[in-house]
């Protein structure tokens, strides 16, 4: 995954909205570079309103970035409709059913299909539901065929949604919370067929997510977001058992199964159209508070240097002025 | 004498499920027990059920003994004193349902000002108080709701359980879809507040670690039924009862290698509760299944020191053909 191009690259993307009623816009994403390869998961993490959704949207080209571009597969996105709709079939959202991917009235034969007749599929309708249905875990998939929504599990319509987006056979799935209001016993089932459509089918994924454990379940690498930017990325191994940015440090500790105090951030999630000057973490981070960052000589630049945008490849990066005075090279 | 002693309790709806199917439990003031289980097992139907709030036709039995009295039997005056100073509880999703068009001052005062009696400027003192217990400033009770972010108004509902000063407190799902960092501050104030005040905490999550983490002892629910329960982290570390296992090893601990890449969940789609399986309930997704569990149903019984659980193999000489051998007393 080092040499070879990556499947998707975002380089220095920058996502506006306009503020509403005179207010500052509101930079959702500001400055991210991020490569997936193929056959590689990546998860995005970071809490609520840092901005990955409307990163996620960008790299399939739901939304126009204001600046920097999004490359599949060594070609920059283009925008006209038809383009788009040429990219959306190698490219493939999963949304989780309950934000109500699935229509009600039609049949889970009906919602797998719909894609295959928006692209005009030339093949044997049906087979390629079936197998779809069976490689998302629904089998014997004719027994499904004629099921509505509310007929079946909330894993089961999770499974349908992924079958739909599986039927166009795409190359990268872009999963926004893909289990979040699952069961954990149901979530594990999802997340092993995530894993088992990589193996098979070589598929890549962008799995979005405020939930460290699905990172380290599934993962090859994870991108930690804060106020728009990335601002730790490497392999799961490394960010996960051994995290250097104070955010991702705190994120950590107030799961239920870490060792040591958590460090509860007070507050909100900051506002992406009032991003702080300097390190855009510096007013809730813990290293500055507590001084550490004083003693290690670099409290000014917290407050009034911005960091680097770390770069889309696979080594290990973090975006700290604290933590790069403690990497010995 | 135990705050709250809830005996055989059954609940079923009028469509027939029978969402809770005989459940024992007890908690002591200044306690927190924590309720976990998969969509639909009865968990909030419990809940509703300690405080006589199911619809109409629904069908109850058993005994709940709030400091000794019979909720169940009550009568209806008695009840409404229950609610209004012995116990309440945080609605699932109810964060959701804060009245839009009405300040959040006023929404804390009104059960204040309706069962309380107190003048109004009191009930606004006091909805101000209850504000900063649960980290707010007094002056966001002249906000609306939908100036708050979904923390703040979890804050809030929790304010409004405590407005009558309760003994117990029921939280059903407080935290599920907040973050982890949200997550963390509410679990924090709920666990202040519970020390502070002496209440009894009855916690119900789907999330076993959040529970494991927060609570005292841990019950986990299947099918309408408590089919293990005993200290919180013995039962999410060390879980007796085959649900039990699957339910706890399917939450990934960072940093274990068995985990990585290796995501574990159950088989199977949880049982219908007007159409429940013949025998022990789990069995068609049972991994440690014996013949005879079609058939036999099985109580809960003692499982070693302070522990239940609801399975043949506890408390069998045999230890289970898959799982891995456990270590429990022979009682019956
Ligand atoms: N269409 C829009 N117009 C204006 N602001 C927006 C729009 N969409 C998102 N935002 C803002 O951009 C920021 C990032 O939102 P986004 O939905 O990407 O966050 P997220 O990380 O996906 O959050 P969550 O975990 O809650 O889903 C938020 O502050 C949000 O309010
Ligand atoms: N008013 C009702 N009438 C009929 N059946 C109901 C009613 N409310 C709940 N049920 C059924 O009773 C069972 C238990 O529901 P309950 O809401 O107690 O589950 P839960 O454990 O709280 O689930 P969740 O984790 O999804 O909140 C479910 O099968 C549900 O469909
Ligand atoms: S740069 Fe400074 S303020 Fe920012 S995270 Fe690092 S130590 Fe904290
Ligand atoms: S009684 Fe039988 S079916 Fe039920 S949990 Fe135990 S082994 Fe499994
Ligand atoms: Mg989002
Ligand atoms: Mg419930």
């Amino acid at each position: 995954m080092t040499t070879a191009a990556p499947l998707l690259s975002a380089r220095d993307l920058h996502v506006t909205f306009p503020g509403r009623h005179g207010a500052a816009p509101a930079r959702a994403v500001d400055g991210v570079e991020l490569d997936i390869g193929a056959g590689e998961i990546v998860a995005l993490v970071g809490e609520s309103g840092c901005g990955k959704t409307t990163l996620a949207r960008s790299l399939l080209g739901l939304v126009e970035p204001s600046s920097g571009s999004v490359r599949f597969d060594g070609k920059p996105l283009e925008y006209s409709s038809r383009a788009l709709k040429a990219y959306r079939r190698r490219v493939q959202l999963v949304l989780q059913d309950p934000s109500g991917s699935l229509n009600p009235r039609h049949t889970v034969y009906e919602a797998v299909a719909e894609g295959l007749r928006i692209h005009g599929h030339g093949g044997d309708e049906r087979a390629a539901v079936a197998e779809a249905l069976s490689r998302a875990g629904l089998r014997p998939p004719e027994r499904f065929f004629l099921r509505y929504p509310h007929e079946l599990s909330g894993g089961q319509r999770q499974r349908v949604v992924i079958a739909g987006a599986l039927v166009l056979q795409p190359e990268l799935i872009v999963a926004d919370e893909p289990v979040a209001s699952l069961d954990a016993s149901v979530r594990g089932e999802i997340l092993a067929l995530l894993l088992r459509l990589r193996t098979e089918l070589g598929l890549s994924a962008l799995v979005v997510t405020h939930d460290l454990g699905l990172a380290w379940n599934v993962a090859d690498r994870v991108a930690v977001m804060y106020l728009g930017r990335i601002v730790e990325t490497g392999t799961v191994e490394q960010v996960l058992t051994a995290p250097r940015h104070p955010y991702t440090q705190a994120l950590l500790s107030v799961l239920p199964e870490a060792p040591g105090d958590p460090v509860v951030l007070t507050g909100e999630p900051p506002d992406p159209s009032r991003i702080p000057s300097g390190c855009r973490f510096h007013a809730r981070c813990q290293i500055l508070a507590g001084g550490e960052a004083d003693r290690a000589g670099v409290a000014d630049a917290c407050r009034t240097q911005d960091l680097a945008i770390l770069t889309g490849t696979d080594e290990t990066q973090v975006a700290c002025h604290w933590a790069r005075t403690r990497v010995t090279t | 004498m135990t705050l709250l002693d809830v005996r055989g309790l059954t609940v079923t709806y009028p469509g027939g499920a029978e969402a809770v199917r005989g459940v024992d439990l007890s908690l002591e003031a200044g306690r927190k027990l924590g309720i976990a289980g998969e969509s639909g097992c009865g968990k909030s139907t419990l809940a509703l059920a300690l405080l006589r709030l199911l619809p109409a036709g629904t069908k109850v039995g058993g005994e709940v003994l709030l400091d000794g009295e019979d909720v169940l039997t009550m009568r209806w005056g008695q009840v409404r004193a229950v609610r209004w100073a012995g116990a309440s509880i945080v609605f699932q999703g109810a964060m959701h349902s804060l009245n839009p068009v009405h300040r959040l001052g006023d929404q804390i005062a009104e059960p204040i000002l309706l069962h309380g009696g107190a003048p109004p400027a009191a009930a606004k003192r006091r909805a101000g108080e209850l504000l900063e217990q649960v980290g707010l400033p007094a002056a966001r009770a002249r906000a609306y709701p939908h100036e708050l972010s979904g923390g703040q108004r979890q804050r809030v509902m929790i304010a409004m359980a405590l407005a009558c000063d309760p003994r117990l407190v029921i939280a059903d799902e407080p935290t599920t879809a907040l973050d982890v960092m949200i997550q963390a501050q509410i679990l924090r104030l709920i666990e202040q507040l519970v020390s502070e005040q002496e209440l009894g905490l009855i916690m119900i999550s789907h999330d076993l670690a959040v529970l494991a983490d927060t609570c005292d002892r841990l019950a986990v629910m299947y099918a309408g039924r408590v089919v293990e329960e005993g200290p919180a982290r013995t039962v999410y570390e060390d879980a007796l009862h085959p649900y039990g296992r699957a339910l706890s090893s399917a939450f990934p601990r960072i940093g274990d290698p068995a985990s990585r890449f290796a995501p574990r969940g159950l088989a199977g789609d949880p049982p219908d509760p007007t159409d429940l399986p013949s025998g022990c309930a789990f069995h068609p997704r049972c991994p440690v299944a014996l013949d005879e569990c079609a058939v036999l149903d099985q109580p809960l019984r003692e499982a070693g020191p302070g522990r239940r659980a609801a399975c043949v193999h506890v408390g069998a000489a045999v230890p289970p053909p898959a799982g891995p051998a456990q270590d429990v007393r022979s009682t019956t």
